[in-house]
């Protein structure tokens, strides 16, 4: 973790959710681990081929200003793991105006798969979140990530919000972007170099050992995303959009290619 | 130490290094680049002075602070190899990262001929197609006597700069008011060089994971559909 909470509302819930995927030795993934904690219920779902799935749902109403959550997921070597979420996860205000943190805390294994595909995340006016997402990745190991960020509710200013998303693979760093919106970042942020009056922004990373010999090339998606590769075995898509519906459709895309 | 290097704990002394080193005359080739202002004026982002200035300022407070803080990180000592790494893992653009070792290698070879010394040596041997540009910035601040503040201020003004001269080319926009837009942003420049030196000294000690890593979605689009153009005034 780099940054240390600037403080704890007395109000605010601290709630971590955990997640622990295994082989079953058939072929498929067990879950010793499944705990849910305070807004952050996790279900077990259907899951496809040697996945196992996790739905958390129930995350509906938070964060809230001065919540800590967090949501560790552990999927250990040979075990592959899909999780998704019933809802848009909305911050929202809380009061005495403090921040509001998630933290989400994701590791995989030699041979190991992730896919960690939740619903967006949406800033509602007044709201202060910071979410710190980190990602260790044994070299072997498979990911694909999405995360998404709506700012504001329909026809709604956006509240502030501050992401960090961290990947490292094999120790070394593979991908490290913040992104900083709203009225408490700096400025700048909805001007032509940032989001450009755009509403909506998302990406979808890709980490995959076979790009080591077969990098996928760098696609044009439209006028306002891209999919590109990194300087390791992965690819990004980047993109904004008006809204939440576009920015999935183009996602959704290269999901279908690579995902 | 060589005798014609300033003692870095004087004030001012290395001050004509610095306009040196920050002259847009240096030759390391940063003219060509307009930092993505050529696509945002393209696709109608960048009009008039305001847009400029929203630009600029999106620009200084994500990549700019970015890259201001592996320069100054650079310039207070922190391993140049580790910082280039660092560097790609917050470049998601392959265009901006070639963009970045170009001009990298361009400074490198103008920042030896001026400062010439083991560490700029050390880290051309090391990254022979250029490391990224702020990395070798810093060292370079490094071997002319400059600090890790003085190296982000040098990153800082460049990230608007850059695009500030473009646009006065891209569209005809008054020199003079390019030259304003520069000047409000003066005291947000000198509030990320400090942030850049801030985080500079906390990566001595922590890592580079502690760097700040701001980012800027349309940059890194924009940037990718810009290489590809058959016909452009600039690079990148």
């Amino acid at each position: 973790m780099t940054t240390a909470p600037a403080d704890v509302a007395p109000a605010g819930i601290g709630a971590t959710a955990r997640i622990t995927a295994v082989p079953d030795g058939l072929g498929g993934t067990r879950l010793p681990v499944l705990e849910s904690d305070g807004p952050l219920a996790l279900r077990r779902t259907r899951g496809t081929g040697a996945y196992a799935r996790v739905t958390v749902v129930g995350a509906m109403s938070a964060p809230l200003g001065g919540d800590r959550l967090a949501v560790e997921a552990g999927v250990r070597d040979g075990a592959a793991l899909a999780v998704d979420s019933a809802a848009a996860t909305v911050a929202l205000p809380g009061r005495g105006g403090r921040h509001a943190r998630y933290d989400v805390r994701l590791t995989a294994g030699a041979d190991a798969r992730l896919r960690w595909l939740p619903e967006p995340l949406i800033s509602a006016r007044g709201s202060d979140l910071r979410m710190i997402t980190r990602v260790e990745l044994a070299a072997s190991a498979r990911l694909v990530l999405r995360e998404e960020q709506i700012l504001g509710r329909y026809g709604e200013e956006p509240g502030t919000l501050t992401t960090r998303l961290t990947v490292h693979r094999a120790g070394r760093p593979l991908l490290d972007q913040e992104l900083s919106y709203g009225p408490g970042a700096p400025g700048g942020w909805d001007g032509g170099a940032v989001l450009g009056g755009h509403r909506a922004t998302g990406q979808l990373l890709v980490v995959n050992p076979d790009f080591e010999l077969n990098p996928p090339e760098t696609t044009l998606l439209g006028d306002n995303a891209v999919l590109a590769p990194l300087a390791g075995p992965a690819v990004l898509v980047t993109a904004v959009a008006a809204d939440a519906l576009q920015l999935r459709r183009v996602l959704d895309r290269a999901l279908r290619t690579f995902g | 130490m060589d005798t014609s290097t300033p003692d870095p704990a004087a004030p001012g002394a290395a001050r004509t290094a610095l306009l040196v080193l920050a002259d847009g005359r240096f030759p390391a080739g940063g003219h060509a680049h307009s930092g993505g202002a050529e696509a945002a004026v393209k696709a109608g982002r960048i009009r008039d002075a305001t847009d400029l200035a929203a630009f600029c300022r999106g620009r200084l407070h994500t990549t700019g602070l970015t890259s201001a803080a592996l320069a100054a990180a650079a310039a207070a000592g922190v391993d140049a190899l580790a910082l280039d790494e660092a560097a790609d893992a917050r470049t998601p653009s392959p265009a901006l990262r070639a963009t970045a070792r170009k001009l990298g290698r361009q400074l490198m070879r103008a920042a030896r001929a001026t400062w010439p010394c083991d560490a700029l040596d050390a880290l051309a041997a090391a990254r022979p197609r250029g490391a990224h540009q702020p990395v070798v910035l810093g060292v370079t601040a490094r071997a002319a006597g400059l600090g890790p503040e003085d190296a982000a201020h040098c990153v800082a003004y460049e990230t608007v700069g850059g695009p500030a001269t473009a646009v006065v080319r891209l569209l005809g926009l008054d020199p003079f008011e390019a030259t304003a837009v520069l000047a409000r942003l003066a005291p947000e420049l000198d509030q990320v060089a400090r942030r850049a030196a801030g985080a500079a000294h906390r990566a001595l000690a922590e890592g580079t994971g502690t760097l700040p890593a701001a980012s800027a979605p349309l940059l890194d689009i924009t940037a990718e559909a810009h290489a590809a153009w058959p016909v452009r005034l600039f690079a990148s």
